[in-house]
């Protein structure tokens, strides 16, 4: 019996940039940060109250896992904005709204009422989206 | 359309600049009441609003804050005294009595387990990955050092 997820991924166009996306501006915590040899680096963040959760920030370069071409391609998607990767929850979505986007986060939708709740939607900094909600049964 | 969903979107906004306040100022004795005060909110109705937004009352969240960065420099070996004092307590025992209180583990106790970690992962960087991943990526004991 499948139990939890303790791993997902994001691919990201840099990890440097992400980290500063993800822990100064989204406010996750960082959980591993090492050195994979001279060029790679293992980067998992979680969501500030989901410590068992971590989110691999998983750069899209050249090496074992894409040759030449499929970074290409990558990227290009990324970049446009092919890829949503998660929905997110929070207690009060306007104030989070307000908070991100005074930290120059970018939404592709404000709060919007749902018949679930509200939710918006924001990009990272390499692109890809997610969902941002609060749910009825939270407030 | 914000505006209808939110007709009251200028008390967000003064509720999450308290909130970006404490985010910012938590190292430094911060008064809650004037923070109250400078954005013009009786101190209850301030309190309420914020736990509405947040989930905790002003007090709750500058704690939560302050252990979180203790927890961020225990885990880089500054001494628990030092950490204490620079995240904003002026008391090591109540300090202690929280951290534990909010995690489960005194801050020695976290720091140990935190430091013991990194030396296990600085000799053998693979202990921090998946398989799976180390795999993908053709990282090897040979090749990541």
């Amino acid at each position: 019996m499948i139990t939890k997820v303790t791993h997902m991924c994001v691919y990201v166009l840099n990890q440097d940039s992400a980290y500063d996306f993800y822990v100064n501006k989204l406010g996750f915590k960082v959980h591993t940060d090492v050195p994979m040899g001279p060029d790679s680096r293992w980067l998992t963040v979680t969501p500030p109250e989901q410590p068992e959760l971590e989110i691999t920030l998983f750069p899209v370069k050249e090496g074992n896992m894409f040759d030449a071409e499929t970074v290409g391609t990558m990227t290009d998607l990324v970049k446009k904005g092919t890829f949503g990767a998660a929905v997110f929850t929070c207690e009060d979505l306007m104030a989070t709204y307000e908070e991100l986007k005074g930290k120059g986060v970018e939404f592709k939708k404000a709060p919007t009422k749902e018949f679930y709740g509200y939710e918006a939607l924001f990009k990272d900094d390499s692109g890809n989206w997610f969902s941002l909600s609060q749910l009825d049964t939270e407030k | 359309m914000e505006t209808e969903q939110y007709p009251k979107l200028y008390l967000y906004r003064r509720i999450v600049q308290a909130k970006l306040f404490i985010d910012r100022h938590y190292a430094e004795p911060i008064d809650l009441a004037q923070i109250a005060d400078e954005a013009c909110f009786s101190r209850f109705h301030f309190s309420r609003l914020f736990k509405s937004a947040y989930g905790k009352t002003p007090h709750h969240y500058l704690t939560k804050v302050r252990l979180d960065n203790a927890q961020r420099l225990l885990a880089q070996g500054v001494a628990v005294t030092q950490v204490c004092f620079s995240v904003g307590f002026d008391s090591s025992t109540s300090f202690a009595a929280l951290f534990k209180k909010h995690f489960g583990v005194s801050p020695s106790a976290y720091q140990a387990r935190q430091l013991e970690k990194r030396s296990s992962f600085a000799a053998n960087p693979l202990r921090a990955v998946p398989n799976c991943f180390a795999e993908t990526h053709g990282w090897k004991k040979s090749n990541i050092r």
